[in-house]
Order: C-alpha cells, then sequence, then structure tokens
C-alpha cells in the first residue's frame, strides 16, 4: 500500500499540530480500539472565523495528513463554511488516498463537525436544530438524540472515484 | 550517525546469503534435470536434492527421510494440520493450538472447524507463555493433535515445547510445532525433544522464499495437501524446486554451522543492547515477549500514546526497516491478534513495533537504531491527544 507523495509530506511535515491553550471549541472524534483518534482545537474570532486551528491525532500516517489537511482547508473560514468540508475534499486536496485509508479523511471531516458542536455548546447552551456529532464523537458529549447513525456518514462517491496518483 | 541503512525485519524475511545463491546458480541452467527422471539429468539433480535433505535434517538432528519438502512454512502448517486431521478422522476430530499462532496455522484449524472439527485455542499469559497443564486440561479422548508453535513471530517467545511435547505423548495425542521463526536461530534437537512435526521456511534462515520442509517423525500417517505424482514418500506432490531445495540445504548447513560457533551468544548480546537501549531512552515504553525465553535475534516493543504505521514510516525514512502490529499496518481494525492474546489494550497494541536481526547485524546497527528511535516517539507523541506534555 502506498501512500503518494503528498501524503508523505503532510505526515512527515504536518501543519497545525499542538494545542490552543484558549481554544474555544474542542471537538474529539474516533476510536483508540481501532487505533485512529483526532481532536480539533478551534480558536473561533468575529463573525465566526476560525482563526486558529490545530490537531492532535493518534493514528497512521493517512489518519495524521488528513487531520493537518483538514485544518488547513478549515482555517480562515467561518463555521459554517467549514462545515462543508467534505472527506472527499480532504483526499482530494491529498491527491487521492489508499482505498482502505478512505476512512481516514472520513474522520477528519467528523473532527471538525465534533469541534463546531463543541462551539455552539459553549457559545450557545445548545446545538442548533437538527445538528448531529458523528457517531464516534468522544467529546464534547452530548444527547442521544443529537447523535448521527453510523449509516449517515459514509464514505462519498466521489472519493470512490478519487484516482490515486501513480 | 551518518545515514545508514539498517534491515531489521528478519522475522518477516530474510536476505539471502551471497554464498546459498552461489550454490543454487547451477541448477537453474545446467543441473535442470526433473530429480525423478532416470536420465542423467534427472539423476544429477535427484543427487542435489537428497543432500540438501541431508543438510536440512543436519540442522535439527532428525533422520533425512524425515523431512518432507513443501513450497514454504505455511505449506507446511496446512500439511500438518490438515493432513492429520485426515488421516485421523476416524480416531478423533479435535484439535488443540493456541491463541498466538501465525495466520497459516490458526486459519487451518479454523477452516477445519467450519467441517465437522472441534477445536480448542489455549490462552497464553502476559509473556506469551502456553502452560502444559492448561495444554493437559484441554486434551479429551477424541484429541488427535496438539499444535503450540515453538517460537512466536511478533513476539519472540520461546514456548515450553518439551513440556508441551511431553504432555502430549503422555496421551497418546500428536504434537506439531510450527517452527518457522526458531529454526536456524536456536538449538533444536528432535531426536531429544517430544516432537511429531516440525514446520520450517527457508526463507527465515537466509535461503530463498517458497521453500520449506515440515519435519514429520517415523511412523506418522498423513494425507497429503498435495496429490499427484509420488514426491515426498507420497506426501506433497510436485516436481522438485531443485535450486530453491539447494538453497534450503546450504542455508541449513551454514545455520547449523553458525550455532555452533556462538551465534546464539552474539546476536542475543545485540538484541539485548538494542531492548535495554530503547527501555532506557524511550518513557513509558512496553517490551512484549519474554527477556530471557525469547529468540536471540527478536526485539519488540509497544510504545504507548503513538500508532505503529507512524512509526514504521518515520523509520524508513531514516533507513531503518522495522514491522509493527497495529490494524493500519494490516489492514483490519484490530491490532494483532497475538498482543490482545497478551492483555495488552488495543491502544497500547496499536503501537507495537518489532526489530529483528539479522547475523550481520553489527553494533553501529544498533547504536544508530537507538539514536533515531526516540526522537521519532517524542516527535509523534508530540502530536498526540493521549500525551501529555
Amino acid at each position: 500500500m502506498m501512500y503518494n507523495q503528498k501524503v508523505i509530506d503532510y505526515f512527515m511535515n504536518p501543519r497545525n499540530s499542538g494545542r490552543i491553550e484558549d481554544a474555544n471549541a474542542i471537538g474529539e472524534v474516533g476510536n483508540p480500539k481501532c487505533g485512529d483518534v483526532m481532536k480539533i482545537y478551534l480558536k473561533v474570532g468575529a463573525n465566526e472565523v476560525i482563526d486558529d486551528i490545530k490537531f492532535e491525532t493518534f493514528g497512521c500516517a493517512a489518519a495524521i495528513a488528513t487531520s493537518s489537511m483538514v485544518t488547513e482547508l478549515a482555517k480562515g473560514k467561518t463555521i459554517a463554511e467549514a462545515l462543508k468540508i467534505k472527506n472527499s475534499d480532504v483526499a482530494a486536496a491529498l491527491g487521492g488516498l489508499p482505498d482502505i485509508k478512505l476512512h481516514c479523511s472520513l474522520l477528519a471531516q467528523e473532527g471538525i463537525e465534533a469541534a463546531v458542536a463543541d462551539y455552539y455548546l459553549k457559545k450557545d447552551g445548545k446545538l442548533p436544530e437538527g445538528y448531529k456529532v458523528p457517531a464516534n464523537t468522544i467529546s464534547p458529549k452530548v444527547g442521544e438524540g443529537n447523535i448521527a447513525d453510523e449509516e449517515e456518514h459514509y464514505v462519498s462517491e466521489d472519493n470512490r472515484n478519487t484516482d490515486e496518483k501513480k | 550517525m551518518e545515514n545508514r541503512k539498517v534491515y531489521l525485519d528478519n522475522s518477516a524475511t530474510t536476505k539471502v546469503d551471497p554464498q546459498v545463491f552461489e550454490t543454487m546458480k547451477p541448477y537453474f541452467c545446467e543441473v535442470y534435470g526433473n530429480p525423478n527422471s532416470l536420465h542423467e539429468w534427472g539423476r544429477e539433480a535427484r543427487v542435489a536434492v537428497d543432500k540438501a535433505r541431508e543438510q536440512v535434517a543436519g540442522l535439527i538432528n532428525a533422520e533425512p527421510k524425515d523431512i518432507i519438502f513443501t513450497g514454504g512454512g505455511s505449506e507446511g502448517d496446512n500439511l500438518a494440520i490438515k493432513g492429520t486431521a485426515w488421516a485421523m478422522r476416524e480416531k478423533g476430530k479435535h484439535i488443540i493450538t493456541s491463541a498466538i499462532e501465525h495466520h497459516a496455522l490458526l486459519n487451518t484449524v479454523k477452516w477445519l472447524g467450519r467441517f465437522g472439527y472441534d477445536f480448542t485455542i489455549l490462552p497464553v499469559d502476559k509473556h506469551g507463555f502456553v502452560d502444559p497443564a492448561e495444554l493437559e486440561k484441554a486434551i479429551r479422548p477424541d484429541t488427535i493433535l496438539a499444535s503450540i508453535m515453538f517460537a512466536n513471530n511478533e513476539i519472540g517467545t520461546i514456548e515450553p515445547v518439551a513440556e508441551l511435547g511431553a504432555v502430549c505423548r503422555k496421551h497418546g495425542v500428536l504434537f506439531h510445532t510450527d517452527g518457522v521463526q526458531a529454526t536456524g536461530h536456536i538449538n533444536i534437537d528432535v531426536k531429544n525433544l517430544p516432537i511429531d512435526m516440525m514446520s520450517m521456511a527457508a526463507h527465515k534462515m537466509y535461503g530463498p522464499k517458497g521453500v520449506g520442509g515440515l519435519y514429520v517423525r517415523r511412523g506418522i500417517r498423513l494425507t497429503p495437501v498435495i496429490h499427484g505424482g509420488q514426491q515426498e514418500f507420497g506426501l506433497r506432490a510436485g516436481t522438485e524446486n531443485t535450486p530453491g531445495l539447494v538453497g534450503f540445504g546450504k542455508a541449513a548447513e551454514m545455520a547449523a554451522d553458525r550455532l555452533a560457533h556462538g551465534e546464539i551468544e552474539k546476536e542475543s548480546r545485540l538484541r539485548d543492547k538494542l531492548i535495554d537501549g530503547l527501555v532506557g531512552r524511550i518513557p513509558e515504553i512496553i517490551v512484549t515477549g519474554d527477556r530471557v525465553k525469547r529468540l536471540p535475534y527478536h526485539a519488540s516493543v509497544c510504545v504507548k500514546y503513538i500508532e505503529g504505521e507512524g512509526m514504521l514510516l518515520l523509520m524508513d525514512a531514516a533507513g531503518i526497516a522495522v514491522s509493527s502490529g497495529s490494524a493500519c499496518t494490516s489492514g483490519s481494525l484490530d491490532p494483532s491478534h497475538v498482543l490482545l492474546a497478551l492483555g495488552l489494550t488495543h491502544e497500547t497494541a496499536h503501537g507495537s513495533v518489532r526489530l529483528t536481526l539479522s547475523h550481520e547485524t553489527t553494533e553501529e546497527d544498533i547504536d544508530y537504531v537507538l539514536e533515531k528511535f526516540p526522537p521519532i516517539v517524542a516527535r509523534l507523541r508530540e502530536m498526540s491527544p493521549y500525551y501529555h506534555k
């Protein structure tokens, strides 16, 4: 199983790794049993712009590369724009991922969703109407009704067509 | 230290020794007859195969006729398990094995389980040892075979084969051991061990890939897995891979020579320097497998808070080849079944790294690894949500 140069680069030289001490939102997704956990820190400023974003990841090279890439894609965007980032965007931005590693890009998307959920909880005390956190969210803790079913997040069709650069 | 290449994945496979390769060469284009042919071309090839058989037998103090050549370790495991199961099916259909066996063995046993065979999987303790008392308790009147590996590939632990075999003898149960990692690296004398069958693989002892052997004690009936001609005493059909077997034989002879000249002590010392060095330099690291009853060339650890593939790739970038039992490196969701059988948590097992030396590994190689590995750990831990700085 071969990673392309870009994935290797983002693994070897990850952008935005670390913590934000005064983060106003933190989301953690994944499952340590599977060997993949991602923690996203947000510093949200005026007009809901993500001024700063950092990640910490326990996982393989793909997990680290996708975490890093998603923070690059989200930085400087508004919360609403960041929520539009899909796993296929992350994988495409990395020039593709091996099939068995596509789920890592999904984790990156979910990390943002969990962090944004935390932002809303801290700001408004509740989640927006219909907002559901990914099924494998570790934090923030939300009520059962606010957790997505497993099936609601699957690898998008776009991803299956993403050509891995040989 | 200057960048160098250090291959520490000899449990996965070894380099073919150049002398072994030289010995094999004539058997492609010069001595190429079918060893079963009566003419001179065939006779010459037959002589070479016979010699290889003697050399492999010599390594484990067996009789040449007790060596069945196979296409590798996996095939040997299949022949031992399926061959016994089928041949003994009137006597019983219960097989005992351990939780840490290689997939070639475990999957074969489980497959039989789908076709009317019963199996018991014995647990191991935190060092990976199978308890002979547990084996004895598991034996039933319909038990026909027990298979416990001589030494484990992931954690290096050497099992109490003499005691396990003795328990089997006492109860009339056949005892097979997967000796793929152990053969050629530690002293094995089948005349003085209660072993009925043992799998071996050439490519784990500086021989070519695709070649192996199954030691089968005289008097044991097996059904072949590969039917056809009468090669290998009717137990494994197919024209012999003459160059491969010649290579296996030469590799076995060279291994026997190394064992007789202090190889175990030499490798153990370097292995211990590596293990002790890693433990001394990296906080929160676990050594897996027993420290003492361990393959001389085998080091394996679990590094907390980070994941194996990441370490593997960064080590690779530094010129060092190692392997890992993490899920990511195996393509499944679960980390290695061996590490889980030791009682490690999934998280810990995901941070596993295995470093296996060759007989050519030097002091400088070990120093280099000890220099490169700790910063790699530190770097990955910086990025981990679990590591508290």
